[in-house]
């Protein structure tokens, strides 16, 4: 096996909030391979994008990262500070946002948006923009777009400029935040070959997402999150083949389908309250397979099959 | 062209706005009570006949309607007509004698309160939520309520009277003023090559330019310091972060983002710094329009104060169409 390219260990994030301490990430651990698209998936509030912030050392106040580490390509983000973080920024590990239509500056051509980036990594400046048209071109955005304000662009054209952006450096690690969701079907399917692609030359991508469905379509890895913490891990094969936590197999019934004559069925309930966390395994209100144990003790987690883990106490004897 | 359509419909309107501003003044300083005669007489023991004819003279014994379209048709024609205090002065010399003065210290005035008004904004967004945020916010609040006059006053106690540093008063000292080639003092000076004229009006203006300044500067601070905390929180600018470029750009690129609420309101003011210039003015015996104008109010000199405003009003017209284009420049997604 490859030297794992991303790797999360017992990372803690908290928020501290005046009306109590959030948990959004509680020991979430996982290692990635390079060249992979590893799909970070659950519902809003499980913490996965948190997590994402987490892997740039972004996190907003009033979070904070109470305890773990992040190797990005063995370099741990986390003891980084200060102009060091500031240059891991862009050139170890990038990130492209949600909402194309208020991620890039509205009163700034969108080339000198993307030259900045080289620039303020000490590339000089002719090359930084001959570089910004081979970046477009290969993204697919026609060179002369480097001149235009993004309010000139439509929604794709401008995800991939945020791309170009968060690429332009080569990082090793992109995490892209629901980089879909404010767009149509079709050109999400766009930015999605445009994300596969980069991982074929070699990139690592984390594609936080609540939609699994698309993970199972573009993921290589899958991650599933509930209420801060992993709950499964492997695969795309394993995790959306053979799902084993029972919110992985909700989450793929709750998944409507095109093509599929049935109603899909939701989980019932909600998630908890972070604040206040169920004891035990915090899926265990919602499982329908809740045991006393589950009440109690929460799971570990284990290596059911190899390279696919789970958190759940069904597992831990062995059996299903 | 769309900008070419839209300055074209923006000049005509500045037409309108002055029509309805010298409606307003010719009729309510007819209202008013006292009358331009006794203004000047300073005595009302004057035979009625002579008083008649002396009436006869100055034209007001016209019916109104007739000397309102007068007073239009000549201004029409470039002519602003005479003063009725200094008998047969073209008004037209006198403002234009005395506008450099006023627009001198309102330039001056505005740029003071540009730049204390947006490093005090810039810096309270920057540490938002601290001391030094509470400390901007405090003073944004503060010199909005100061009375000019009062802190005119205050100025002059220290600078003058105390400190010895700074003028009270006036526009340059006796026997130094350059000849009027511009009629701005601090170019005229430079024209002439003489920079002791130049310091001389330097240190003339600055208590005034800074009195009007801060009192003005208020709602810039409070203005900058919302608008850029709102652009602060914004996605780009997490972007930015992740993409690793330095804080000090990221606030540079932020306060662009800030900065065109501001330029709006900069354009607003312009009516409120002439309003402020005539107070600044009679505070520090400025010899501008503000003070002719008080004097002409004062003197009941109707096509005097009536000429003033008609030049204020198109002068504000002008200034906001400037600062509607400067917002074009600023923001590239307004479009006309």
């Amino acid at each position: 096996m490859t030297e794992p390219l991303l790797v999360v260990d017992n990372l803690k994030v908290y928020y501290y909030t005046l009306t109590g301490i959030v948990k959004a990430v509680d020991g979430v651990s996982f290692s990635v391979p390079g060249s992979e698209l590893a799909a970070v998936v659950g519902e809003s509030g499980s913490g996965k994008t948190t997590l994402g912030y987490s892997i740039l050392g972004l996190i907003p106040p009033p979070g904070r990262r109470v305890s773990g580490r992040i190797l990005i390509d063995n370099v741990d983000i986390t003891s980084l500070h200060g102009e060091a973080l500031r240059r891991a920024r862009g050139e170890l590990v990038s990130m492209v946002f949600q909402n194309p239509f208020t991620t890039l500056d509205p009163v700034r051509r969108v080339g000198d948006q993307v030259v900045e980036v080289m620039t303020e990594h000490g590339v000089p400046k002719d090359e930084a923009w001959r570089r910004a048209e081979e970046i477009f071109t290969k993204l697919g955005l026609p060179p002369r777009l480097l001149k235009a304000y993004p309010h000139q662009l439509s929604g794709g054209q401008r995800q991939r400029v945020a791309i170009a952006a968060a690429v332009a450096l080569n990082p090793k690690l992109v995490v892209a935040d629901e980089p879909t969701t404010a767009l149509d079907v079709i050109v999400q399917e766009q930015i999605m070959e445009l994300l596969d692609s980069l991982r074929r030359q070699g990139m690592t991508i984390m594609l936080i997402t609540h939609d699994i469905a698309l993970a199972a379509t573009w993921a290589t890895k899958v991650i599933v999150m509930y209420a801060g913490t992993l709950v499964e891990y492997g695969s795309v094969e394993e995790v959306v083949g053979e799902p084993l936590h029972p919110y992985t197999r909700g989450l793929i019934n709750a998944t409507p389908s095109v093509d599929r004559k049935d109603r899909p069925k939701s989980i019932p309930g909600l998630p908890p309250d972070l604040r206040r966390p169920p004891p035990g395994c915090r899926f265990h209100p919602r499982c329908p397979y809740a045991m006393d144990k589950c009440r109690k003790e929460p799971p570990t987690l284990i290596e059911a099959s190899p390279g696919h883990y789970v958190s759940c106490h069904l597992y831990t004897e062995g059996r299903r | 062209m769309g900008l070419l359509r839209y300055f074209a419909i923006r000049a005509a309107l500045i037409i309108p706005t002055v029509l309805i501003l010298y409606t307003l003044v010719f009729f309510i300083l007819r209202v008013l009570p006292g009358d331009p005669l006794t203004a000047i007489l300073g005595t009302k023991n004057i035979p009625p006949a002579e008083l008649k004819a002396l009436r006869h003279q100055l034209g007001l014994d016209k019916p109104l309607i007739v000397q309102y379209f007068d007073y239009l048709w000549n201004v029409l024609h470039g002519n602003f007509g005479t003063s009725l205090v200094v008998r047969g002065r073209p008004i037209a010399a006198d403002i234009f004698q005395r506008l450099p003065a006023t627009i001198e210290l309102s330039i001056a005035a505005m740029f003071v309160s540009l730049v204390i008004g947006l490093v005090t904004g810039y810096i309270a967004a920057v540490k938002k939520d601290t001391v030094v945020d509470s400390a901007m916010r405090f003073y944004g609040a503060l010199a909005y309520t100061l009375f000019i006059p009062w802190l005119g006053l205050l100025f002059q106690l220290v600078f003058s009277v105390w400190l010895h540093v700074l003028p009270s008063g006036g526009r340059i000292d006796p026997g130094m003023a350059p000849h009027p080639y511009t009629g701005f003092y601090l170019i005229d000076s430079l024209i002439e090559g003489r920079l002791d004229k130049f310091l001389d009006a330097l240190a003339h203006l600055v208590l005034p330019a800074l009195t009007l300044g801060i009192v003005l500067s208020g709602p810039y601070t409070r203005l900058l310091r919302n608008s850029m905390v709102r652009v602060l929180e914004s996605d780009f600018v997490a972007a930015y972060y992740a993409r690793g470029i330095r804080k000090r750009k990221i606030m540079l690129h932020a306060l662009r983002n800030a900065i065109t609420p501001v330029a709006t309101y900069a354009g607003l003011q312009f009516a409120l710094l002439l309003g402020g210039a005539i107070l600044t003015e009679t505070t520090f015996s400025w010899p501008g329009i503000g003070t002719y104008l008080v004097d002409a109010i004062m003197y009941r000199d109707y096509p005097a104060v009536q000429a003033v405003v008609i030049v204020f009003a198109f002068f504000v017209g002008v200034i906001s169409l400037f600062v509607d284009l400067l917002y074009a420049l600023l923001d590239p997604r307004v479009r006309y």
